[in-house]
C-alpha cells in the first residue's frame, strides 16, 4: 500500500490532538507515515503517541538547523520526503502556518491543493463548508500528489497500533529558504481551558459584555468549555486575539455554542454556524443570530448567564 | 521602493452567494467589490508609503479577475494607490490559486522588469475562497521569503520585521527585501477613499494585461486545467429557528439551564 505522508501538529515535540485525527484519515486512503520536523530529542516520545493511531512509519526530520525560519525549510523537507516515498497523498494541519507550507509544496511538486477540509474520504475525496458555511463541497486533487489541510475535528481519532518504524531523515534545506527569519516568539499563555479548536463547548462573548468578560468565562467553567469573543469584544481590547471566533479568526464547530452579547454578523456566523446546537443571549429580540439559534434567551446576559451558571452549578452538585 | 498590493474582486459576502452551473464561483449575479480584507492590505501600502515620504514610494495595485474585477483597482487608486495593473483575460476564468498565483508572479516579474518591486502585499485571505495561499505560492514562485499574517509592519532600508499573532504564540518575524507580506485585519482600519481622491484616481494610469502579455500559455490557466475538481456543491439547510423566550424575573436562566440539559449538555 502506498505511503500516505502526515506532517505532525505538535507543540515543542508534545503532539496536538488534530495530529491523531489526521493519521485516522490518513488510515483511509492508504499507509499512515508521521513526519515529525522538530526537536530530535524529543522524538521518541511523539513516535509512542503517533504509533497508536497507525502510524507505520515516522520519519524525524530534526529541525536544529531551521526550526528559526518561517514555512519555506518545512515544505523543501516534505518536497523531499514526499519524491523519496513517492506518497500517494499528503495530510496536513489547517493552521496559518500548514496552510502556508501547503502552499509552498502545491507548487514545488506540481500538484493540486485543497484548504480546510472538514472530512476526507477514500479518493481521496474532500469535504469543504464555504461561503460562511452556507454551502457544502466536494472536491478531489486531479493533478500530482494530493496536498489537502484538515481542520480540527475533522475525524474521531480511533486508536489502531501501527509499526511505527522510525527513519531519520536528513532535509536539505537550501539558503533561499531560510529568507524569513522568527526574530522573538511570545508563546501564548495557557488559559487552562479547553482549547478552543478542540473544545465541545464554546461560549463566547460580544460587545454586549460591555467589557466584562467574568460572566462568559464563568458559564464557560460551569459547562466546561472555552471561550471566544466577537471581533467588536476583541478590537476594544477586551480580549486577545486568539479567542476571535469567525472569518478572520477560528472557525469552530462544537456540540455546543453559546453567544452571548452578539448580534450574528456574517462574519461571525462564518466561525460557528456549523455548530451543532447554537444558544444565544442576547437583549435584543431582533438580533440577527436569532434566525440561527435552537434556544434563545431575550435577556440582559449580565443577570442571564450568572443565574444560569448558579444554576447548571447546583445541577453538578 | 515599489509595493505591488495584490487585489481581489470578490462577490459581496452579505449577499447570496451562489455557484455556477460548472461549480465555479457565480461572480456576476452578486455584486462585487474589492476584498474587505485587501483593503486592509492597501492601506498598509499607502502607510508604508507616508511614513518613507510619499515620492519614494510607489504603490501600484494588482488584479487577475473579469471585466468587473476592474472595480476593485479602481477602489484602491480612490484610497491612494498611485497606479494600477488588471490582468483579464477570458482563458484565466476558473483558475484554482495554483493558476492565480502564477499570473500574480508573472504579472509582478512584467511589472519588475520595469522597475524592481520591493514587496508584493496581499490580504489574509480572500473573502470568497478563503484559502489564504495565494502569497505563500506567490512567494514560491519568485523564490522570495514570506512574512505574513502581519498586524504590525515595520520597514527600515531593504528589512521588513512584522508581529504576527500566530497559532501557538506572538512572533516577530523579519526578512529583507524582496519579499511577499500578507496582513492582517488586526493591522488597522482602511481609510475611505475620500472625493479628492475619487477625483484623482481618475487620472492614475491603469493598465490592462492579457496572458499573452504575460507570456503565459492560455493552456496553463482556467477551469480545464485547474489542479483540483469541485465534484458538488450543495447548499445548507437553512437552521430552522428554534424556541426563543424573553427572561422575566429569571425565567431566561430556568428556561436556558432545562434546554442544556434536555440536550444532555449539563
Ligand atoms: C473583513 C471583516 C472580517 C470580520 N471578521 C470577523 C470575525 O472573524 N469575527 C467576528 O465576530 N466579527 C468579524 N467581523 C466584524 C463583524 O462584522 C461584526 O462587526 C462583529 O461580529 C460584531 O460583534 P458583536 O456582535 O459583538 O457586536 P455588535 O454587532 O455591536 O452586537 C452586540 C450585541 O450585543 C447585544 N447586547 C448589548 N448589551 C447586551 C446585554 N447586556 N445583554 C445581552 N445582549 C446585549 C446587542 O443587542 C447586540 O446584538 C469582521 C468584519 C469585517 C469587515
Ligand atoms: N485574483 C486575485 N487578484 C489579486 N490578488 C489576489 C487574487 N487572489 C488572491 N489574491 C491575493 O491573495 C490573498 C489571499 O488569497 P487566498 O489565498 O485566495 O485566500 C488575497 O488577500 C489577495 O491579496
Amino acid at each position: 500500500m502506498s505511503e500516505v505522508l502526515v506532517l505532525v501538529d505538535h507543540l515543542d515535540g508534545a503532539v496536538r490532538k488534530p495530529t491523531y485525527e489526521l493519521l485516522t484519515i490518513a488510515k483511509r486512503l492508504g499507509e499512515p507515515s508521521a513526519v515529525f520536523i522538530g526537536d530530535g530529542a524529543k522524538a521518541s516520545d511523539v513516535v509512542d503517541k503517533v504509533k497508536k493511531y497507525g502510524a507505520e512509519k515516522v520519519y524525524v526530520v530534526d529541525d536544529a538547523q531551521i526550526k528559526g525560519y518561517l514555512v519555506a525549510p518545512k515544505a523543501e523537507a516534505l518536497q523531499q520526503l514526499a519524491e523519496k516515498t513517492s506518497a500517494s497523498a499528503i495530510l496536513i494541519p489547517s493552521t496559518i502556518e500548514g496552510k502556508e507550507i501547503a502552499g509552498r509544496l502545491a507548487i514545488k511538486l506540481g500538484s493540486g491543493l485543497i484548504t480546510d477540509a472538514v472530512d476526507v474520504q477514500e479518493g481521496p475525496v474532500t469535504t469543504q463548508s464555504v461561503f460562511a458555511g452556507s454551502y457544502t463541497v466536494t472536491a478531489k486533487v486531479t493533478k500530482g500528489t494530493p496536498i489537502i489541510t484538515v481542520k480540527p475535528n475533522s475525524a474521531t481519532p480511533e486508536e489502531s497500533e501501527g509499526a511505527g518504524t522510525v527513519e531519520e531523515f536528513t532535509a536539505e534545506v537550501s539558503d533561499a529558504a531560510k529568507g524569513a527569519q522568527i526574530v522573538a516568539s511570545q508563546p501564548r499563555k495557557a488559559s487552562g481551558r479547553p482549547d478552543l479548536n478542540e473544545a465541545a463547548i464554546v461560549v463566547s462573548g460580544g460587545r454586549g459584555t460591555g467589557g466584562d468578560f467574568a460572566p462568559i468565562e464563568e458559564f464557560a467553567d460551569a459547562l466546561g468549555g472555552a471561550v471566544g469573543a466577537s471581533r467588536a469584544a476583541v478590537d476594544s481590547g477586551w480580549i486577545g486575539h486568539a479567542f476571535q471566533v469567525g472569518q478572520t479568526g477560528k472557525t469552530v464547530s462544537p456540540q455546543l455554542y453559546v453567544a452571548a452579547g452578539i448580534s450574528g454578523a456574517i462574519q461571525h456566523r462564518a466561525g460557528m454556524q456549523t455548530s451543532k446546537t447554537i444558544v444565544a443571549v442576547n437583549k435584543d429580540e431582533e438580533a440577527p443570530i436569532f434566525e440561527l439559534v435552537d434556544f434563545g434567551v431575550v435577556g440582559d446576559l449580565k443577570t442571564v448567564l450568572p443565574a444560569a451558571t448558579e444554576a447548571v452549578n447546583q445541577r453538578k452538585g | 521602493m515599489n509595493i505591488i498590493v495584490c487585489v481581489k474582486h470578490v462577490p459581496d459576502a452579505t449577499a447570496d452567494r451562489k455557484f455556477e452551473d460548472d461549480n465555479t464561483v457565480d461572480r456576476v449575479g452578486v455584486d462585487g467589490l474589492l476584498s474587505e480584507l485587501d483593503e486592509y492590505a492597501v492601506e498598509q501600502a499607502l502607510q508604508l508609503k507616508e511614513k518613507a515620504g510619499d515620492s519614494e514610494v510607489e504603490v501600484t495595485a494588482l488584479c487577475v479577475g473579469p471585466e468587473k474585477a476592474v472595480d476593485a483597482v479602481r477602489k484602491a487608486l480612490q484610497m491612494g494607490a498611485d497606479k494600477g495593473i488588471h490582468v483579464v483575460d477570458d482563458a484565466i476564468a476558473g483558475s484554482d490559486a495554483i493558476g492565480t498565483s502564477l499570473v500574480l508572479a508573472k504579472a509582478v516579474e512584467k511589472a519588475g522588469a520595469e522597475s524592481k518591486v520591493d514587496i508584493v502585499l496581499c490580504g489574509m485571505a480572500s473573502t470568497d475562497a478563503a484559502m489564504s495561499v495565494v502569497p505563500a505560492m506567490l512567494a514560491e514562485r519568485l523564490s522570495w521569503p514570506q512574512v505574513t499574517m502581519a498586524s504590525v509592519i515595520e520597514s527600515q532600508g531593504d528589512q521588513v520585521r512584522i508581529k504576527r499573532d500566530g497559532d501557538t504564540a506572538t512572533e516577530v518575524i523579519g526578512a529583507s527585501m524582496p519579499l511577499v507580506l500578507s496582513v492582517t485585519d488586526q493591522s488597522g482600519e482602511a481609510r475611505y477613499p475620500s472625493f479628492k481622491g475619487i477625483m484623482a484616481a481618475k487620472k492614475k494610469p491603469l493598465d490592462t494585461w492579457s496572458l499573452s502579455d504575460l507570456g503565459v500559455d492560455a493552456g496553463d490557466v482556467g477551469l480545464s486545467v485547474a489542479w483540483t475538481e469541485v465534484e458538488e456543491t450543495t447548499a445548507r439547510p437553512p437552521r430552522s429557528q428554534g424556541e426563543i423566550v424573553k427572561d422575566e424575573d429569571g425565567s431566561g436562566a430556568t428556561a436556558l439551564t432545562e434546554f442544556l440539559a434536555s440536550k444532555k449538555f449539563i
